[in-house]
């Protein structure tokens, strides 16, 4: 049997049709001129030409989702004794994410460390990710202000996909990663892929030399730990930041979540959704103290993140993949990698936005 | 209007104030961006153009201490609304005012060269942008990639300043055409509208965007969509929470939204937002005969009551 597997760029619907039969299929549609992930129908408009909007995570990572169901419940020998009672039901159908890109497909692994790869798994998460099958589609081009070559991605990373999918003149050259991806290429649609070898390399090098590193260095950026301490800095840089959660709930690695408890008489449901601590409440205590008040403050914690507190925690792992969506959709175009640039050991010390550097 | 007189007027107000939020070039050719200037060698940096579409005056209500801004004309009208709900202090905003004839949507553009990343833009004097990217060059008249708020402009120039940069401009652009797209609307059936609505916001992400840009979303960090005591809205993410939060934010515009279309012009998620402002703008006008923002005396009719409203049959007891 081969290695690598070709499927003809006609065949794509039946081939999602074929996959379709035991999984649910995520696939990027168009949607007026948004490209959203969607369960895949025949009569959808698959978009594979650029990235979704957002990314694929909320497949794996829903942004709302009920832990467990509960219900307190008297004693009806003693009514001053309640018991409560729990359901958690995590059921989760086989999956297949199609076409999700590398940047996308790394926020998995970002995700990985931190929800599975612990002494604490994260069972929904967990259960999510092993039923799911992550093809990815490599970037033939860069998107608007992506940047994965320069946080230790690229346009055809692997990490985190178990199938790796080429676009050619014809087809798609389909290269299994993981051993879960191998049975792709049993697919009838597919064929042998590879006499399309060389022809995959050249497309790689090619996507790979057009996209863009704004830190100007082979190497990921190292922080001034000086500059990122430094107030100014932040209110500087971030005065314009309208302090929303668009840049955060695009984005393919930002995971922070939020419990809430919703009930009503006696019983209700436990849920996890998504948090952004772009937003005031995310910090804020109880005690109405709020230690990250001002706007500035609370992106200093998203780059802080991405680019300090991770990589310390996970052996210098960036827990940015680049995919320029935060900087793309910001209603006021704050660019994370200039701000990254200008915080580098011997970057700039003034970082009030940007020129056209292209 | 050139850069050029923008910066001589941004220099000749500085030594009166702290900062003055203006624009600058953002990260590619078809990108401004908002810049808080507070030292005088930051002028250079400003540029004005089509492009410079955010409204700036949204942020003065969090700034505390002198402040210039430039405004275009429909930006304006956020200072007059502002100015009439008691929610800045005109004597610590010193405006520039700035003639507009209409700015770029960035999400047009990027439709019409299909997503590609820009190397470079240029204005040709014409009303034309110039954009280039990896796949050629297409020049794109302004006027057909401008935010729909711009076809139908009343307000040109604005309607309040302290130092206007450029001759004023007249709008050509007949005043019944503001609310024709909601009587178009309004004509569909009950069950198109909910099914255009129900397909709309199934995309929504709940990122707020729309409520933070919003210039008069004033609760921001107080928002009925958060708080937990009273839990309002759901955590779930169900099309009946996205709703109950756009409806919320609707209505609580009534009579306010301004109209400047930020709300639209966020959304990551590409959902005509305004549309449901501007329903309700549409009816604040045929009840009350209320535009906002226009004059810094008028009411708000939301902030009055009179028992006798001549349009209000209920009220006519």
């Amino acid at each position: 049997m081969p290695d690598t597997g070709y499927l003809p760029k006609e065949k794509i619907k039946d081939f999602l049709k074929e996959l379709a039969q035991d999984a649910v299929v995520y696939a990027p549609c168009l949607e007026g001129e948004t490209v959203t992930f969607r369960p895949f129908k025949e009569e959808g408009v698959l978009c594979l030409e650029r990235p979704a909007n957002a990314s694929p995570k909320s497949i794996l990572y829903p942004q709302s989702e009920t832990l467990f169901a509960f219900e307190y419940k008297k004693d009806p020998e003693d009514h001053q004794k309640m018991s409560v009672e729990l359901k958690a039901d995590i059921d989760v159908p086989n999956m297949i994410i199609f076409a999700a890109r590398p940047c996308d497909a790394k926020g998995f692994s970002i995700y990985d460390r931190v929800f599975i790869d612990t002494d604490t798994a994260d069972p929904y998460y967990k259960k999510r990710r092993e039923n799911t099958l992550i093809v990815t589609l490599g970037c033939a081009e860069p998107s608007p202000r992506c940047f994965c070559v320069a946080v230790g991605g690229g346009p055809a990373h692997k990490e985190g996909s178990d199938v790796m999918m080429t676009e050619l003149e014809g087809g798609y050259f389909i290269e299994p990663i993981t051993e879960k991806g191998k049975a792709i290429l049993n697919k009838p649609m597919v064929e042998d892929g590879s006499s399309y070898l060389k022809g995959v390399q050249q497309v790689q090098t090619k996507a790979r030399d057009a996209v863009k590193n704004p830190f100007a260095t082979d190497k990921p950026p190292k922080i001034s730990q000086e500059l990122f301490d430094t107030d100014a800095f932040w209110e500087q840089a971030l005065s314009k930041c309208v302090s929303c959660g668009a840049c955060t709930y695009l984005c393919p690695t930002c995971y922070c979540f939020n419990i809430t408890d919703e009930q009503a008489s006696g019983k209700g449901e436990r849920i996890r959704s998504w948090d952004a601590c772009m937003f005031f409440h995310f910090t804020l205590e109880a005690s109405t103290h709020n230690p990250r008040p001002t706007r500035f403050q609370r992106f200093k914690n998203r780059v802080g993140h991405k680019f300090v507190y991770y990589p310390e925690k996970y052996e210098g792992v960036i827990a940015c993949c680049g995919c320029g969506r935060c900087i793309r959709y910001c209603p006021v175009s704050v660019d994370i990698s200039e701000i990254v640039n200008n915080l580098k050991d011997g970057g700039q010390k003034q970082t009030a936005g940007s020129s056209k550097n292209d | 209007m050139s850069t050029e007189r923008l910066k001589e007027a941004v220099t000749r107000i500085f030594p009166d104030v702290e900062t003055v939020i203006s624009y600058q070039q953002g990260f590619d050719g078809i990108h401004a961006t908002p810049c808080f200037i507070t030292v005088p060698e930051q002028i250079d940096k400003l540029i004005w153009n089509p492009l410079c579409a955010q409204n700036l005056a949204s942020y003065l209500p969090s700034i505390k201490k002198k402040v210039g801004v430039v405004v275009k004309g429909c930006d304006s009208r956020t200072i007059v609304q502002y100015l009439q709900e008691g929610l800045i202090n005109r004597d610590k905003v010193v405006i520039i005012g700035v003639p507009c004839t209409g700015v770029v949507s960035v999400k047009k553009v990027l439709k019409e060269i299909g997503h590609q990343p820009v190397t470079d833009a240029s204005f040709d004097g014409n009303g034309n942008i110039v954009i280039k990217t990896p796949r050629g060059e297409k020049t794109l008249a302004i006027a057909n990639i401008c935010p729909d708020k711009c076809t139908t402009c009343q307000y040109p120039t604005p309607l309040i300043y302290d130092h206007l940069i450029g001759d004023p401009i007249q709008s050509d652009k007949p005043k019944e055409s503001v609310y024709q797209d909601v009587r178009e609307f309004d004509a569909k059936t009950l069950e198109e509208r909910k099914a255009y609505w129900e397909k709309e916001l199934e995309r929504c992400i709940r990122c707020y965007a729309c409520r933070n840009a919003c210039p008069m979303c004033i609760c921001q960090d107080s928002c009925i969509a958060e708080t937990r005591e009273p839990h309002w809205i759901s955590q779930k993410l169900s099309l009946q929470e996205k709703f109950m939060f756009h409806m919320i934010h609707a209505l609580h515009l009534a009579g306010r939204c301004v109209e400047c279309g930020e709300c639209d012009r966020v959304c990551p998620m590409d959902i005509p937002v305004s549309k449901m402002k501007k329903k309700i703008n549409a009816e604040m006008k045929e009840l009350f005969n209320y535009e906002t923002g226009v004059n810094p005396d008028d009411k708000p009719p939301m902030f009055t009551f009179n028992v006798d409203e001549v349009k209000i049959k209920e009220h006519k007891f």
